[in-house]
């Protein structure tokens, strides 16, 4: 790796200023979990497909594998680790929402995305949202009581 | 640690011409460079070693590129906003709803126009809705700027030069009050690629139908609206003329067989019909 390949980035994650060196190839995934200890984001497919990875990006869910580390530059990312006691943990326990547990942090980023930028959403919206997150342990039916709790729909 | 296997450099030019001459610099050098949007398609077809460069320009911070309302009667979209923020903004329901058939909400909050519409996959959906109301697109490019109809520049793909930028497209405001259809058809689950999408309005002159995954290129084609908008034909009839002037072979691969294709085809052309024809507006 030529020298001139790894950069110096800064990012603001979890609500403090973070520096990491990587190269400007590193995926935002890689970055998180290597270089901050921050394991949360899961890697699964690396490809867009499963939603384990996801993170809030200016409190948009976004697929960590499908974004650079350096594209985050300047934008606030919200891993699993900085959610403090949210309505949607509580309601993943309450509700028995997991298995293996492998595709709960990714779950409960894009819930958490949900219950914050669409709190009225319908059915078709919450469909369409929960779409981007796959569970191999079919845990689905608890999911969708879980969301219906987190958006008082119960 | 899996990630993309070669380095690259990043830049994040501000405007359209620093853009370009970014991308001249950095091709005579050798740099192999790329324009990167949203960078799905550059991540995870460079993960594999499908795509390779030594330099990606990041164009999400070109203000042009992220333009998104209405100028001059017509609504302008930035070639970087993304696909969610097209839905979002709720301005022409069909480029949103269509372009929302594709990946999946958060990919999608990810994907952008200009890379659906450049990038290598066939699908495309987003390119219908542009090719049903012919919208002119704004192109920069080495030798400077052109503007024109995307009818004139989009066969089977984006018939782009060495180092042009797509930077926004532009679509009459009037196509919004037409009724229109845009029907994504999946095999599997309902976040697959599609089997096929058909998008459809109903212009003044008739029907105009947009196709995708039908062949392995998105398509409009005036010649099978013509077939279709035969009114005094019977529907099964003018679906199964049209079907036979199909631009290409119909695709045969791992989503569906030919045959399956054109059975769905068939079923999709008949339901839009029937719909438009009615004069109903759905989504
Ligand atoms: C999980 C997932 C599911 C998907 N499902 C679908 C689907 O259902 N249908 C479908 O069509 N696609 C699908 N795709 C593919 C995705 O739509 C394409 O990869 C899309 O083109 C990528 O958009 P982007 O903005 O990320 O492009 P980028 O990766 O930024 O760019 C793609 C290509 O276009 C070029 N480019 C980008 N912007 C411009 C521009 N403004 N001017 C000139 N060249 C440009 C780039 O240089 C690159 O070669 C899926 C992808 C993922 C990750
Ligand atoms: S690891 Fe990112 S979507 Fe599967
Ligand atoms: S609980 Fe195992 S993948 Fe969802």
């Amino acid at each position: 790796m030529k020298a001139e390949h790894v950069v110096q980035l800064e990012l603001h994650v979890n609500g403090e200023r973070r520096t990491a060196v990587a190269r400007p190839a590193d995926l935002l995934l890689d970055v998180l979990r290597e270089s901050f200890g921050l394991t949360g984001a899961k890697p699964g497919c690396r490809n867009g497909d499963c939603g384990a990875c996801t993170v809030l990006v200016d409190d948009r869910p976004m697929k960590s594998c499908l974004m650079l580390a350096v594209e985050s530059a300047g934008q606030a990312v919200t891993t699993i680790e900085g959610l403090q006691d949210e309505a949607a943990q509580r309601a993943f326990v309450e509700q028995f929402a997991f298995q293996c547990g492998y595709c709960t942090p990714g779950f409960i980023m894009n819930i958490v995305a949900l219950s914050r930028l669409e709190p009225q959403a319908d059915e078709g919206t919450i469909q369409d949202w929960m779409q981007s997150n796959i569970c191999r342990c079919t845990s689905y039916e608890e999911i969708g009581k879980a969301i219906h709790v987190v958006l008082g729909k119960r | 640690m899996p990630m993309i296997p070669y380095p690259f450099d990043y830049y994040q030019p501000a405007t359209v011409g620093e853009a370009v001459a970014l991308f001249v610099d950095l091709d005579a050098r050798g740099k192999q460079p790329l324009y990167f949007s949203g960078g799905t398609e550059i991540i995870t077809l460079g993960r594999i070693n499908e795509v390779y460069t030594e330099a990606v320009i990041d164009v999400k911070r070109i203000p042009d590129c992220r333009e998104i309302g209405r100028r001059s009667g017509a609504f302008v979209w930035g070639a970087a906003l993304t696909l969610s923020e097209i839905h979002d903004a709720r301005l022409f329901p069909l480029l949103g709803e269509t372009g929302a058939g594709v990946a999946d909400r958060t990919s999608r909050n990810k994907i952008t126009l200009g890379g659906n519409v450049c990038g290598r996959f066939i699908y495309k959906e987003a390119v219908l809705p542009l090719l049903l109301t012919d919208s002119p697109l704004r192109i920069a490019g080495p030798g400077g700027e052109r503007t024109a109809p995307i009818g004139q520049l989009f066969d089977r793909t984006l018939r782009l030069g060495r180092g042009e930028l797509l930077v926004q497209a532009m679509t009459d405001v009037r196509y919004a009050a037409f009724p229109y259809v845009t029907d994504k058809r999946r095999k599997g689950s309902a976040i697959d690629y599609p089997l096929l999408t058909v998008a459809a309005i109903r212009a003044e002159e008739g029907i105009r139908l947009a196709f995708s995954g039908v062949c392995a290129f998105p398509f409009r084609s005036t010649e099978m609206e013509l077939i279709l908008n035969r009114r005094e034909v019977p529907a099964e009839e003018r679906i199964a003329t049209a079907i036979a002037r199909l631009p290409a072979p119909i695709l045969n691969d791992i989503k569906g067989s030919a045959l399956y294709r054109e059975y769905v085809l068939k079923v999709t052309l008949g339901e839009t019909l029937e719909r438009l024809e009615k004069g109903v507006a759905i989504g």
